[in-house]
């Protein structure tokens, strides 16, 4: 019943003229994702859930959903593979870029091809992307950095900004706003969030000057 | 003869007007029509049948509007599930998929939708956490469900009210953001005490295909045991952390993030597939009313013409009787 109906709506949206539904967007294919033949799952999970529901069919689970990445080669690639996720967009997916600065909490950290693994806690500050010649600025606030031994190097922020998109007075009013806010504050709570707030905006101040 | 006939009509009449569905109804309001011709009330038939025409087409209209509601809503929304769709994949990519590991305690995150209408995916996500709760329960692990959204507390709280944590509703009130599931994800780390979240959702996949899928975030500690036992997150040992005072300080926070990212994720995609559903949900409804008024016209007009061909009968045989 449910293939019927599949059927008779995806004709539907091909043969009558629906203004804000066009056919195409059913068969869109996605940019970051692979369908779900990718492998056929965890076969502990599979088996434990065919004894407690048979009839059920098991629920999909995220490695079924990705490409598996390479495994490590066996000389030093020449291009580090970058991944730079946000959480409304993926900026950049699989880009072969030289190197990339990233603002780790113990300062920036330069990954090359051929990184060590390495996990690492971001602070808001400076990314810069180096292709070549090209080189490609963003703030991010907070996130985090993984480098593969594959060299693949995700980094996730929650949020980012190319550089020229910020506003240098706003970012100067609001250093001073929050500097006096960490003054005035009294509870733990008010200066955690001030201090937050001077640290963001210093960062926003020397990512523009530096 | 005509009291038997009464008496069934009765009979049919009654089931008519109790009960709420119309589809039924129709059915039995078929025979009743074509009997009361029989005992010269015709009018009435045809009247009956009317209103449920027009009921049924009214219907029909609301269920298309609906449709195009959800189709334009879902068009928004699948534009921002699909970008963050990039967002999970690290975490995946470095910590492994573990749906099997086997832990203390296990929490069951249920993402499901507010309002109904929406096909079987509600009912769908329900089964699946209750399975993943057969299996995860045992003699010396515990399982408890945290549950997103009234149609999921509205199947569970029947029969695993115990075992409920955490409700939370009316998510998509305001602009699905990712402040505002990242206050969500904290609000249930703190009050939740897991060593693993499972959290079930539908993935979308088309219009038509919706899968239900479960993501595992572990606990800190659950990670450090499980790299050391090797398996899947065998290599974590090899990574170098930067940052932070501690490698445990660092993983406590990777847990957070990666539940926060996960749970983004999750929660638009349910809301894709949940519009998805009702597109086509209420697609079928409108095919279902066109269908069921059809069958209502051809019985409107046999009606009818039925009355029209006993009227001018009564009238020839009336005629004939005076002349002969």
């Amino acid at each position: 019943m449910f293939r019927q109906v599949a059927h008779r709506l995806l004709t539907r949206s091909t043969t009558t003229t629906y203004p804000i539904f066009p056919a195409t967007t059913t068969l869109r294919s996605f940019s970051t994702e692979v369908s779900t033949d990718a492998s056929s799952g965890d076969s502990a999970f599979i088996d434990a859930w065919k004894k407690v529901a048979p009839n059920i069919d098991p629920p999909k689970t995220p490695s079924q959903y990705m490409e598996p990445r390479p495994p490590t080669p066996s000389t030093l690639p020449s291009k580090l593979t970058v991944n730079f996720v946000l959480p409304y967009a993926a900026e950049l997916s699989k880009a072969e870029v030289d190197m990339v600065i990233v603002p780790a909490t113990t300062g920036q950290m330069g990954i090359l091809p051929g990184h060590v693994p390495t996990i690492a806690e971001l602070k808001p500050g400076l990314l810069s992307v180096h292709e070549g010649n090209d080189v490609k600025k963003y703030f991010i606030s907070s996130g985090f950095a993984f480098v593969h031994s594959n060299s693949y190097a995700d980094i996730l922020a929650v949020e980012a900004v190319p550089l020229d998109r910020i506003d240098p007075a706003q970012v100067q009013k609001g250093l001073s706003e929050f500097t006096q806010k960490l003054n005035s504050a009294s509870s733990d709570l008010d200066k955690a969030e001030a201090q937050i707030g001077v640290d963001v905006h210093s960062a926003l101040n020397s990512a523009l000057t530096g | 003869m005509a009291m038997a006939a009464l008496r069934r009509e009765g009979r049919r009449f009654a089931p008519l007007v109790s009960s709420p569905n119309p589809i039924n109804a129709i059915r039995s309001t078929l025979a009743p029509a074509e009997e009361q011709m029989g005992l010269g009330v015709r009018s009435i038939s045809t009247q009956v049948v009317r209103n449920r025409m027009k009921s049924v087409r009214n219907i029909q209209k609301i269920t298309k509007a609906m449709k195009m509601v959800a189709a334009s809503k879902l068009r928004a929304i699948q534009v921002r599930a699909e970008n963050s769709r990039g967002l999970w994949q690290p975490f995946t990519a470095l910590l492994g998929d573990t749906p099997s590991v086997n832990v203390k305690k296990n929490v069951i995150v249920t993402i499901s939708s507010d309002k109904g209408l929406c096909g079987g995916i509600n009912s769908t996500s329900v089964k699946i956490s209750r399975a993943l709760h057969k299996i995860n329960s045992g003699p010396d692990t515990e399982c408890k469900y945290v549950i997103l959204g009234e149609k999921g507390k509205a199947q569970l709280i029947r029969d695993s009210k115990k075992d409920i944590e955490l409700i939370m509703t009316e998510l998509q009130k305001n602009f699905l953001n990712y402040t505002q599931v990242s206050v969500l994800a904290d609000d249930i780390l703190k009050n939740v005490e897991f060593d693993a979240l499972r959290i079930v959702f539908n993935k979308f996949q088309s219009v038509v295909s919706f899968l239900p899928t479960t993501a595992t975030v572990l606990s800190p500690e659950i990670v450090e045991r499980e790299s050391e036992a090797g398996g899947k997150i065998g290599d974590l040992d090899s990574y170098e952390i930067e940052g932070g005072e501690t490698k445990s300080e660092v993983l406590q926070n990777l847990a957070e993030f990666q539940f926060s990212c996960v749970m983004f994720n999750a929660v638009l995609e349910n809301a894709c597939s949940e519009q998805g559903a009702r597109m086509s949900a209420m697609d079928s409804s409108s095919r279902n009313a066109g269908d069921m008024l059809d069958r209502l016209t051809l019985t409107y007009n046999r009606t009818r013409q039925a009355s029209i061909t006993t009227e001018l009968i009564e009238i020839i045989s009336g005629a004939s009787a005076l002349e002969g």
